[in-house]
């Protein structure tokens, strides 16, 4: 089985005259967490949804377990999943109906099993009759990574997983995710503005800014290619639209 | 195609409708409303000019056709607003859904209301007017049929309207039904209309029902030409409206608005 899940060339979105991704490339293997990073307004989203076929690119391709996303969508879905802090489950819904109508969208076997199983794992069992309205915030993220694992997936796409958690539990989380991700050797494209996040759970970092990928690597050649201590540094530097590695180079 | 995934969309449907009382009553409280307006107007009217030969039946039976329709394009076109309201709309959409599966349990669900809402009209007519919907005898399966295939296109059209102009054009979920119910002779006879109006009325599928259905009243019989034409004209509109609604939904994949729909 080839290591290679995820296959990004050369891709670009435009929007009229706006382009929001440019001749974007960037691969991750099996069982790899990379973080995808960068400012507001820096195309990340606009690549996520492209990845999920959301968005039709412009140019460019797209291969996700060796088959292209604009022809084989429904298979790659099946064998993939997506959660982000942004995007709901219905309110009017009860957490384990939620669940349910999600476990039939992915034809999950022993549906019950794993929904009581995922439940568990994220310490909301007690909330599995409530309805998803009713929940914290940090209760319906953690409902949102359930949902997210339904389907055992191959590959797992996160927006900003931690955003809306407080310190205690998004720790818990955080964890979660990375012994999960080892268990099963998953493949996570993880995007955040927490990059202690980041330089925590990520093999590899892809930074963009303004649509095009700035840097790339493991966190230690990054920090080191832009002469930073952090990650946090290196997200303002480029940010700030500060071209250190040149200056460096100079 | 999947079953399961379509059990699942259904599924969704179920709790969202069981959940909610209101969502219930919105089912059913615009029809039992018709009926008692349009029940109570007829027995009016027959009260003081009886010699309106038939309007009795017509109109009770043309409100119990009508909601047919009505019914199962809410379902295809409220059922998607649902998951746009809920902001879920990304997660089925990220999920191995395929559109015709998204279409097909719509659908279902337009026909599970539309067949729930004349259960509890036709009894409800029965017992306010002892009016006996049964008089169209076999005529209402393809009556019930083609009102059914019409609501489903019309929600259809509806749904890829408002992905394409967003969450402004929402309104016309419930607007575009009653655009078309004065040109499709609900309540009077295709005779009635200006020439010009009637060659528009004559290429909509649900005027042949609503025609046939008083023709039956009036003791004569449903020509099965008006029913192939009905059929006919309502699988070239189901068509191009698939057609429209595949462009449309492609369009706004490229464009972005698919998933502007969610915020």
């Amino acid at each position: 089985m080839s290591d290679l899940v995820l296959e990004v060339k050369n891709l670009r979105k435009e929007y009229g005259t706006k382009v929001a991704v440019e001749d974007v490339s960037f691969v991750a293997n099996r069982g790899e967490v990379v973080g995808l990073l960068g400012p507001n307004g820096a195309g990340k989203t606009t690549a996520i949804q492209i990845l999920l076929g959301l968005v039709t690119p412009t140019s460019g391709t797209v291969d996700i377990f060796g088959m292209a996303i604009q022809k084989e969508r429904v298979k790659i879905l099946q064998r993939c999943n997506f959660s982000s802090a942004y995007i709901w489950l219905p309110d009017n819904l009860k957490v384990r109906e939620n669940l349910n109508v999600f476990a039939s969208l992915y034809q999950v076997k022993n549906a019950k099993k794993k929904i009581d199983e995922l439940l568990q794992m994220f310490e909301i069992s007690h909330l599995a009759n409530s309805l998803t309205g009713k929940l914290s915030s940090g209760e319906s993220t953690r409902l949102n990574l359930c949902k997210s694992l339904l389907n055992d997936p191959e590959m797992l796409m996160l927006d900003e997983p931690t955003a809306s958690l407080d310190p205690d539990i998004a720790d818990k989380v955080r964890k979660l995710i990375v012994k999960i991700q080892k268990e099963k050797n998953m493949t996570v494209l993880y995007t955040s503005h927490n990059m202690k996040d980041v330089q925590e759970m990520c093999n590899r970092v892809v930074f963009m800014q303004l649509g095009k990928v700035r840097a790339e690597g493991t966190p230690n050649q990054i920090l080191e290619q832009f002469n930073q201590k952090s990650l946090e540094d290196v997200f303002i530097s480029i940010a700030r639209g500060g071209d250190i590695v040149e200056k460096e180079e100079e | 195609m999947s079953i399961a995934r379509i059990k699942g969309l259904l599924l969704r449907y179920y709790y969202c409708y069981s959940r909610s009382t209101f969502r219930i009553l919105d089912i059913v409280f615009w029809p039992v409303m018709d009926l008692l307006v349009w029940g109570f107007l007829t027995m009016y009217m027959l009260k003081v000019n009886g010699s309106v030969p038939g309007v009795f039946t017509f109109l009770i039976g043309s409100v119990i056709m009508w909601n047919v329709l009505y019914r199962a394009q809410q379902a295809v076109s409220v059922s998607f607003l649902e998951d746009v309201w809920s902001r879920n709309f990304i997660n089925i959409f990220v999920a191995p859904v395929r559109t015709f599966e998204f279409v097909a349990a719509t659908c279902i669900s337009g026909l599970l209301q539309s067949v729930c809402v004349s259960l509890i009209m036709i009894p409800l007519a029965y017992w306010f007017y002892q009016y006996n919907f049964g008089m169209l005898g076999y005529c209402m399966i393809p009556f019930f049929i083609n009102l059914l295939l019409m609501g489903w296109t019309i929600g259809l059209v509806t749904t890829a309207v408002i992905i394409r102009w967003g969450h402004q054009a929402e309104a016309l979920a419930w607007a575009i039904p009653f655009l078309i119910q004065p040109i499709c002779c609900v309540f009077y006879p295709v005779d009635v209309l200006p020439a010009w109006l009637r060659a528009i009325s004559l290429c909509v599928p649900a005027t042949y029902v609503f025609e046939g259905m008083r023709t039956v009243l009036k003791g004569g019989s449903f020509a099965a030409k008006d029913l192939a034409m009905s059929v006919v004209l309502n699988i070239i509109y189901a068509l191009l409206a698939a057609l429209l609604f595949e462009y449309l939904f492609n369009e706004a994949r490229k464009n972005g608005k698919l998933t502007k729909m969610n915020t």
